[in-house]
């Protein structure tokens, strides 16, 4: 079998990936696909965990995989509807250009 | 075959083999979403992604999770970035860069946040075999067994959080 730490490592470099568009990205729409990015990475570690566990057969870790997609699902619906909403007022979803809180 | 013994490392198993090139697909899509300077190659690069953490659960043996991936991830949620992207259009080919003043700090701390998490896995006695599974079919029904009697309560929650999501997503996105 393949080893887990090979897993883990790949999650952190897909979790490492998202950071970086999360924050460094300029269009909300970006920052939102390394959100995206951070979930999978964090799904990966929970089933890779569940399945090098002592406890295979109580499958808490895809139990825990499919209660974050649904909340990816729900989360991404309504980001999207945001940005949506905001390009419609400001013309834009540069993250950097969404001030209106700055008193 | 005397070549092969006096490699210093052992040769890959099958699915060892296997998880590389999954895995390679994995962190191409990951790099090109997180750096390509065009929001649709951003797009293409995440359902690449999907794709490859869904083989990653099949790898695992969770194929209902894999199915699950493919369908909500590749099938609703990257149509749906698709669709944002093509709904904001103006943005996607600007003159300005696609990165904002943050970005050289955060290039640093996302690599050395890599770099220290690897650090500490790599030197941790992880379990290299995991335990035997009943079998996929009895694995499926045991999975919908416990949504409706010990996880009932996060499964009902869940069914309301998605639909107050949906009414949510489309109050905010209409005129």
């Amino acid at each position: 079998m393949v080893p887990l730490n090979w897993y883990l490592v790949l999650a952190a470099f897909i979790f490492s990936c998202g950071l970086y568009a999360a924050l460094a990205r300029r269009n909300a729409i970006a920052a939102l696909m390394g959100i995206e990015l951070m979930l999978n990475a964090v799904n990966i570690n929970l089933v890779a965990f569940w399945r090098y566990g002592e406890f295979v057969e109580r499958l808490e870790g895809q139990v825990f995989a499919l209660f974050v997609i649904a909340v990816a699902a729900a989360e991404v619906a309504v980001g999207l509807a945001l940005i949506i909403s905001v390009y419609r007022s400001r013309r834009t979803v540069n993250l950097d250009e969404l001030d209106l809180l700055q008193g | 075959m005397p070549g092969l013994d006096a490699l210093p490392f052992p040769l890959p198993t099958v699915q060892q083999v296997i998880f590389i090139l999954i895995a390679g697909m994995t962190v191409t899509g990951a790099l090109i979403t997180a750096l390509a300077p065009n929001l649709f190659h951003n797009a293409l690069g995440l359902v690449l992604a999907f794709f490859g953490v869904a083989g990653v659960y099949v790898l695992l043996e969770a194929e209902f999770l894999a199915v699950s991936q493919v369908l909500i991830y590749v099938g609703a949620i990257a149509t749906l970035i698709t669709f944002a992207i093509m709904l904001t259009r103006g943005m996607m080919f600007g003159r300005t860069s696609s990165t904002n003043r943050l970005m050289l700090s955060t290039a640093i701390i996302s690599a050395l946040f890599f770099l220290v998490l690897t650090g500490l896995l790599v030197n941790v006695a992880w379990p290299e075999i995991g335990a035997e599974l009943a079998g996929s079919e009895q694995m499926i029904a045991d999975l919908g067994e416990m949504f409706v009697t010990t996880y009932l309560v996060p499964f009902e929650l869940m069914a309301l959080l998605l639909l107050a999501a949906l009414a949510g997503a489309i109050l905010l996105a209409r005129d």
